[in-house]
């Protein structure tokens, strides 16, 4: 709980900091961008927790990502199918994905590392191989599906309209679903446990392999929508670069917000802070001026400063246990 | 040539050593080798040491004995320098020291000998021996050929005909175990540590074992030596020290190191008082076993029955196919071949959840990694394994029977925590494993397996874990455990089944009086080629073991 709160006040500070020194932070263009962005990332973190909570590791996310926002271009533009066919037809080869990872880990007992991997190199050769390496796009057409993606909510506060767009709407329903089934269902905490202690979690009875693919197929469903609302917003895409280096972010953002590599640990808020804090440092690197070359530098530097206040604070928490312990001790009377 | 020439492969005298050690050989009074004062060690809810006293010579084997938890192996850690004591004093050749790291004790030559083994799998041996202070050559380099012949020699004093390019990782338990002690001479460690040598140790491997023990001992290294098993004890120990619930219980002098004595040492109590034997009103079979055989011993059919209400145990010795069989009714290592019933219907076992459909549960050997999830609260694990079963229709965790289960396992278990949300790994042992006991009390289970139940836990709650089990038998449950103590194998037992390589050589009962020491041993080592380290006990022509009635008649 602690630890959530000094995540969301790490927000409400760098929030705060940039409000103070820049004038164009709280335009209402600016807002809707930024959480524009929070949304869209959103997504595929809350994917990434999944995995991350159920002690695994996912670094195919980007590929993902960059597979669908060509797939869907590529097959509603190039093999003229509906929305209604193509959307679907996306998130089941995405999920498929994940079913694949899941079951190349659980059953064929490959490491979660390097199965990712693999799929990182394929995913990422297969988008460019059927989409020729063009640049993919929806251009003109299916502007309805477009309009939606990018349409947003008018929030008028003391005089000025903000617009809250669709994707981040989206995030926080996505969150609130994620959030559901990892704290108030069974399935949810058979995930904790096989995270903290597969083993354990096994002689108990759990089916482990069964968790651990439903991670992996929820994370990757998660970054092929992603990749979709990319697509839908950015109506561009490189087939070459597009979502590069996303899985880093996604992780990023989960371990920002608690979660442990080591797996088990980890709230749907605390990722959610995670991105916001980290788009929120890129959008104030930007508006302040900072030089944008060093924006990879300072989001490296936070988050390993995050990492360390978290490994303190378990410290002097475990230091303040054996200082009960032996006060209790000396109070009970043994040497 | 650059490299310095390797050395002649000639043989190290056998008595360097205890030239080295014993700055006065002759000397009528010398100082002691190391001297323990008064050292205490607390762990969370446990005094694992209270002011224990231990004296070593050189060239003295010295065995410590006590039932687990007496606090053996912390001693065993302090010394290494693995632990600190909270309190006492060590002295090191009359000089005070401060054991503060495994390298301050193997820099006085102190080596402890693992019981899990600390090797690199992946180098040969040589490598492995010179870990850590490699020998290089003029570049910096590794000189592999000095590390070789300073191998060769190291190797032949204990009595491992081997190439040191051999990789560790192609050496039985027994080798390594010599690589170990080897490993340990090469620092001209004065004092070595062992920690149930034996264990995984065939008969042959065992006696090739106290020859190299003899030989060191010759060489005027001392060892402190630390064995459940007492006919060892009598065949190797110069002295032997008791320890009992973390204090010293007394000591033997070589001639008087008897089996009786060292039982009272070891037990010292009124052993009645642990055990609240009932009489069990047997129903009908629980569980019956046909044919079964486990993937560590196939081709070794296994036939048994547990009758509702009756507590059987399975004797025999590490290594001897008892927690398999737990493991392959439970589906964690599912069986070969077998057939397997409760309660009269056949069921089959491809993994943990049918064993639990059917009625099972499995309290494990590893309390840490298999009983509980230390970092979850005392709640969640309770309610860990009836989740699925008692969720609600949209699978939503049963919160409310969550809670209500936490709360009467909490109290009858008399599981001590502050709260229900206490994390697990801060509760003291006996407490974890009445977590791991109560998670399954939640499923009202036929058959209740229970794998080591009181392995490292403190006599206090030994004593609720054995009344739990009777009451559990009170009510009709089936019991079925593991134990590799003695007294309480003897003590909890209606029946024991004894165990010799994956075979199940005889069955004992309690109504027939055939619980004793002596019976389940010559069982347990397999009648025929009883091990060399119990010479003096006669090999009783026993009857084979009359079919279990309950077996024949379901």
């Amino acid at each position: 709980m602690t630890k959530i709160l000094g995540i969301l006040l790490a927000l409400v500070l760098v929030t705060v900091a940039t409000a103070w020194n820049t004038e164009s932070f709280l335009t209402p263009y600016n807002v809707k961008n930024l959480l524009n962005w929070i949304g869209l990332f959103g997504v595929i973190s809350l994917g990434a927790a999944f995995v991350i909570i159920g002690g695994g590791i996912d670094l195919s996310i980007g590929s993902v990502v960059g597979l669908s926002a060509c797939l869907l271009p590529w097959l509603l533009v190039k093999q003229g199918l509906s929305p209604w066919v193509g959307i679907p037809l996306v998130l089941a080869a995405c999920a498929a994905i994940g079913l694949l990872h899941g079951v190349l880990i659980t059953f064929v007992k490959l490491q979660p590392f390097v199965v990712t991997l693999c799929g990182l190199l394929c995913y990422r050769g297969l988008a460019r191989w059927f989409t020729d390496d063009k640049e993919m796009g929806f251009g003109q057409g299916f502007t309805g599906l477009r309009d939606l993606v990018k349409s947003s909510v008018n929030l008028p506060i003391g005089g000025t309209v903000y617009y809250i767009p669709t994707t981040f709407l989206l995030m926080v329903a996505l969150a609130l679903a994620a959030a559901f089934l990892l704290n108030l269902t069974v399935a949810g905490r058979h995930l904790k446990a096989v995270g903290r202690n597969e083993q354990a979690a096994r002689y108990s009875g759990v089916i482990t392999p069964r968790v651990v693919i439903f991670s992996y197929v929820i994370c990757s469903t998660a970054a092929g929508l992603g990749g979709m609302l990319f697509a839908l917003d950015l109506n561009s895409v490189q087939p070459a670069g597009f979502g590069n280096f996303y899985e880093l972010y996604a992780i990023a953002a989960a371990v920002i917000g608690g979660c442990s590599l080591r797996g088990g640990e980890g709230s749907v808020l605390g990722v959610v802070a995670g991105v916001a804090i980290i788009r929120l440092l890129f959008n104030s690197i930007n508006l302040m001026g900072f030089p944008s070359q060093l924006e990879f530098a300072v989001i490296g530097l936070v988050i390993l400063a995050g990492v360390l206040a978290d490994t303190a604070l378990l410290k002097l928490a475990a230091w303040n246990r054996r200082r009960q312990e032996r006060l209790r001790a000396a109070r009970d009377g043994h040497p | 040539m650059i490299a310095p020439a390797p050395e002649g492969p000639k043989p190290a005298p056998p008595l360097q050593t205890a030239a080295k050690s014993s700055p006065t050989p002759d000397a009528p009074a010398r100082t002691p080798l190391l001297v323990v004062e008064a050292v205490s060690k607390r762990f969370p809810g446990v005094v694992a040491l209270d002011a224990v006293n231990l004296t070593v010579d050189a060239g003295e084997v010295v065995a410590v004995i006590g039932e687990n938890g007496a606090g053996k192996s912390t001693l065993m850690k302090i010394l290494a320098g693995v632990q600190t004591p909270d309190s006492g004093r060590i002295l090191w050749q009359g000089q005070d020291v401060q054991l503060d790291s495994p390298r301050a004790a193997l820099d006085r030559g102190i080596a402890l000998i693992h019981q899990e083994l600390n090797l690199c799998d992946n180098l040969d041996i040589a490598a492995n021996l010179a870990l850590g202070r490699e020998r290089r050559g003029l570049l910096g380099t590794l000189n592999n050929a000095a590390m070789r012949a300073e191998a060769e020699r190291v190797l032949k004093r204990v009595g491992l005909n081997l190439s040191p390019r051999t990789l560790v990782g192609d050496l039985s338990i027994a080798q390594k175990q010599l690589v170990e002690i080897a490993k340990a001479l090469l620092i001209d460690a004065r004092l070595l540590i062992m920690d149930e040598p034996t264990s995984s140790l065939s008969a042959r491997e065992t006696e090739n074992l106290y020859r190299v023990i003899r030989e060191l001992k010759t060489q005027g290294v001392a060892i402190v030596y630390i064995s459940h098993r007492l006919g060892e004890v009598r065949e190797l120990a110069d002295r032997v020290v008791g320890l009992r619930d973390g204090r010293n219980a007394g000591n033997l002098a070589r001639h008087e190191i008897d089996h009786e004595r060292m039982v009272k040492l070891m037990v010292g109590r009124d052993v009645s008082r642990l055990y609240h034997r009932t009489r069990h009103k047997l129903g009908q079979p629980a569980l019956v076993v046909r044919g079964l055989e486990t993937t560590a011993h196939p081709g070794r059919p296994l036939e048994f029955a547990v009758r509702a209400g009756e507590i059987v145990g399975l004797a025999g010795l590490v290594g001897s196919g008892r927690t398999e069989v737990l493991l392959a009714l439970f589906g964690i290592e599912p069986a070969v071949r077998g057939a397997i019933e409760i309660d009269g219907r056949r069921v089959l076992i491809g993994d943990p959840q049918d064993a639990i459909k059917a009625g099972l549960a499995l309290v494990p050997e590893d309390r840490k990694q298999q009983g509980v999830i230390l970092e979850m609260a005392v709640r969640a694990n309770i309610g860990l394994a009836g989740l699925k079963r008692h969720q609600t229709s949209g699978g939503l965790l049963p919160r409310a029977w969550e809670k209500r289960q936490a709360r009467a396992m909490i109290e009858r278990l008399r599981i001590k925590t502050p709260d229900d949300r206490q994390p697990v790994g801060l509760l003291s042992g006996g407490n974890q494993q009445k977590v791991a006991l109560g998670k399954w009390l939640t499923l009202n289970p036929k058959v209740l397996m229970l794998d080591e139940p009181t392995r490292g836990i403190d006599i206090g709650a030994k004593e609720e874990i054995y009344k739990l089990m009777e009451e559990l038998a009170a009510r009709g449950t089936a019991i079925l455990f593991v134990s590799s103590e003695m007294e309480e194998a003897l003590g909890v037992a209606d029946r024991l089944l004894v165990m010799h390589e994956g075979r199940i050589t005889g069955e004992l009962a309690y109504d027939r009086q055939e619980l004793t020491e002596e019976r389940v041993m010559d069982l347990a080592t397999g009648r025929i080629g009883v091990p060399p380290w119990m010479p003096d006990s006669p090999t009783p022509a026993i009857k084979p073991p009359p079919p279990s009635d309950v077996a024949r008649s379901s």
